[in-house]
């Protein structure tokens, strides 16, 4: 067994040791943590970052990327054969990507959603529902349900008691019933409550995606509710990594436009406003296109179509980076003009400052609310441009696990009857979850940081 | 006033060349004119002949930015970029890789296109700023707080649920309106209620949410408190006092879009198969028509910048502070 990280692999564990790196320096600075404090207060926003905080589990699930030796092949040459890359999502939900199936089913169905034609023994032609062929039909489906159930409210009953326990400083019971009764601090209550839903839900449907299709099957009988698990690693880079790309463009061209003025505050002007003024996806269609044309011109780039998407994903995640820079840079010019203006900036002008370290401990940190602000606003509306762009025809690779892609396929099965909606609904569902706990925070976000609700 | 549109459009111009420059970079560092003539004409029986004149009856035959075999000037005007642009300026669009008219074409998609934008633009301005004003006169109250939940709800649903659940409501099950097609003059008013509809609805929930902070901002001010000192009752102070001074920042956001209604909107189209200049647009990117798509992209381009003066000139006649 070998580790084979992809690039967006490397980026989102990057990304996440320089996320863990700075919040630890951050949380030293009493007032972020009173500002975080105040965040999560409300118990809908702690609701919604324990919603956002599984996506990112099983993004992180899906960003390790392994391949097995094949003990069978290894004779010829002494070389080890390898298997196709897989993530450890892929290994946990094996038996579904092993048991497909011959084309659509309903969530839950025992047969194939359409009749084919069937020659019986006596030589008879008739047309009836074909058994699914990875179903079972002991029909233990409650008792199933039922362990899965128990099986989740162990889990979270294990790691709520674990965490009370870490953060209890007045001994167990007086943390548990400060609990109960919801007199703590942060809204640990509402916490626990969301976790548990999630983890007894996973675990029902896990344990019956070994018995059945929960959420059906698509077109070549592919099931739903894999699908739809691996396109969170998809729909969130493209949230996450995007803004990743297009922060320190904004902030460098921003600041330096705002403090230094002349010549480059006009270059820099000029850049973002002839930007900004092409249409957003006729510039993404444009860059995608031609990245299009240099990926089949260099086929040696990538070893296989795994390698391939998510090359594309890559180069996407940078075009929309590149053009998504525009709006955030104009607002840190204005601020930070603004800012340089102020007498501690002066001052410390005249203590001979020198120009990096005002940009530092001057600027940056006035800034910071209106990043943080629009890092969170941006995400939950790339996670839905992908969806458009994928219908477009410039989003991910089409072999790519996306839910703008099985919107895209399911679409055009709309004239069926009846209709074949459970891959449309359960896209629809997990971009819905996501979305929404992103733009709840980033509510709270916004209400708590923005300056102008203090009054 | 004069001058200073003037001076505007001519500082438009270096933008519009920037926008040219980006959308050549971006086709022709990766794409070759041999291998675009190939792709449109076919591979089979293609004669180098053939590709030849394709190449030179779209100006492909010239070198990109520097033309080493011409003498002084000419050495930057003999290029393809200086003799697309200029036509660009023009308003000439040329012919597209696939042998059509680009102007024509722009000329006929333009009416579909607003036919379908306008009405929507329209009754998406009326509708969001009543209920954000509504919103506002009972703010605090569980009206109020309820409807922003939902508001939040609707804008975290995906825009393609609209249309897919619009389509199978009402045309599929309910077959209250045909489900895509067009039809100019009045005739056509049935294919374009339901995309009208749920253009409209899609953007309900961000709309409300905006048009309500601005007024929340007017709504704290001094002048608002002095005429309910005056005696004024609350409607009078909302549609007296806070909505017309909260014209000026829905203006910043409004006006620009106004000349972009003409591009239409490119999933609207292609779902309800109007043939506009969206729809227009999603084919060019499928068949990777680079003629088309930098049309477009410099159409686009200034229908923006007209937008942007449009919402210099609108500040003049809406506030009487601001003078150009």
């Amino acid at each position: 067994m070998i580790l084979s990280l992809l690039w967006t692999d490397i980026l989102v564990w990057g990304l996440l040791s320089v996320l863990v790196v700075l919040g630890w320096g951050a949380s030293r600075s009493a007032q972020v943590r009173q500002q975080w404090h105040t965040i999560f207060k409300s118990s809908i926003a702690m609701a919604s970052v324990i919603i956002l905080l599984f996506y990112i589990i099983f993004t992180l699930l899906d960003s390790v990327h392994l391949r097995f030796a094949v003990e069978s092949d290894k004779g010829k040459n002494g070389q080890v054969q390898y298997t196709e890359i897989v993530s450890i999502l892929d290994l946990i939900f094996a038996h579904n990507i092993s048991g497909t199936e011959r084309t659509y089913s309903a969530p839950f169905a025992q047969h194939e959603y359409t009749k084919s034609i069937v020659v019986d023994e006596h030589g008879v032609t008739k047309q009836e529902y074909l058994p699914l062929k990875h179903v079972s039909r002991t029909g233990e489906t409650l008792q199933t349900s039922f362990i899965a159930v128990i099986t989740g409210l162990t889990i979270s009953m294990v790691l709520i008691f674990v965490h009370i326990l870490w953060r209890s400083k007045t001994g167990f019971k007086e943390a548990l019933r400060e609990t109960i009764e919801g007199r703590t601090a942060l809204p640990w209550r509402t916490a626990y409550v969301t976790m548990t839903l999630l983890i007894v839900l996973f675990s029902w449907f896990y344990m019956l995606s070994f018995d059945y299709h929960v959420l059906g099957t698509d077109k070549v009988g592919g099931d739903v509710l894999y699908q739809s698990l691996k396109s969170i690693r998809t729909g969130v880079l493209i949230g996450i990594l995007t803004t990743l790309i297009m922060l320190p463009l904004a902030i460098l061209l921003g600041v330096s436009a705002g403090l230094f003025r002349g010549w480059i505050d006009d270059v820099i002007q000029y850049l973002y406003t002839t930007l900004s003024s092409i249409p957003g996806v006729l510039l993404i269609a444009a860059g995608v296109l031609s990245m299009q044309v240099m990926m089949n011109n260099h086929p040696d780039w990538f070893e296989s179509t795994l390698e391939r998407s998510d090359l594309r994903l890559l180069f996407l995640i940078l075009i929309l980076g590149i053009t998504s820079w525009t709006s955030l840079c104009r607002l840190l010019r204005a601020e930070t003009l603004k800012i340089s203006q102020m007498e501690f900036v002066t001052a410390a002008k005249a203590f001979g400052v020198g120009k990096l370290t005002i940009i530092r401990r001057h600027i940056i940190p006035n800034l910071m609310h209106i990043i943080l602000i629009s890092v969170v606003l941006d995400f939950s509306g790339l996670v839905l441009a992908e969806a458009v762009l994928s219908y477009v025809g410039v989003g991910v690779d089409p072999t790519m696990h996306s839910w703008g892609n099985m919107i895209n396929q399911a679409r055009l099965e709309m004239a069926r009857e009846p209709m074949v909606w459970w891959s449309l609904f359960s896209a629809f569902i997990f971009m819905f979850i996501l979305v929404l706990a992103a733009n709840l925070l980033s509510d709270r976000v916004q209400t708590v940081l923005d300056p102008r609700n203090k009054s | 006033m004069f001058a200073y549109i003037l001076r505007r459009v001519i500082y438009a111009i270096p933008i519009l060349i920037g926008v040219n420059l980006i959308t050549f970079m971006l086709f022709f560092m990766v794409n070759n004119p041999e291998d675009m003539a190939r792709a449109q004409l076919g591979a089979k029986q293609v004669t180098p002949q053939m590709i030849e004149t394709w190449k030179e009856q779209r100006g492909y035959d010239k070198p990109l930015f520097i033309n080493p075999d011409a003498k002084g000037l000419s050495k930057v005007t003999e290029t393809l970029f200086m003799k697309e642009s200029l036509k660009l300026f023009t308003f000439d669009f040329g012919i597209s890789d696939s042998n059509r008219n680009i102007g024509l074409d722009i000329k006929e998609r333009m009416g579909p296109s607003l036919a379908i934008a306008l009405p929507t633009f329209m009754i998406a301005l009326i509708t969001n700023i009543s209920l954000a004003l509504l919103l506002v006169l009972f703010r605090g109250s569980v009206l109020d707080t309820s409807m922003m939940v939902v508001a939040v709800m609707i804008m975290s649903i995906s825009g393609l649920f609209y249309i897919i659940a619009g389509q199978v409501l009402f045309s599929k099950m309910w077959h209250w309106f045909p489900i895509s097609g067009y039809e100019s003059g009045w005739n056509g008013i049935k294919f374009i209620i339901l995309p009208v509809m749920i253009g409209v609805f899609a953007g309900i929930g961000s709309g409300v949410r905006w048009y309500r902070s601005i007024f929340l901002e007017q709504i704290n001010q001094d002048y608002v408190r002095t005429a309910r000192a005056k005696g004024l009752s609350e409607i009078r102070v909302l549609f007296g006092h806070v909505l017309r001074n909260g014209m000026l920042p829905i203006l910043t956001g409004v006006v620009v879009v106004i000349p972009t209604l003409f591009m239409g909107s490119l999933i609207m189209e292609s779902f309800f198969g109007i043939p506009g200049l969206g729809s227009y647009t999603i084919d060019a990117i499928n068949s990777q028509d680079f003629a088309i798509v930098k049309a477009m992209v410099f159409l686009g381009s200034v229908l923006y910048i007209v937008g942007l003066i449009l919402t210099d000139i609108s500040y003049t006649l809406f506030d009487p502070r601001v003078t150009l």
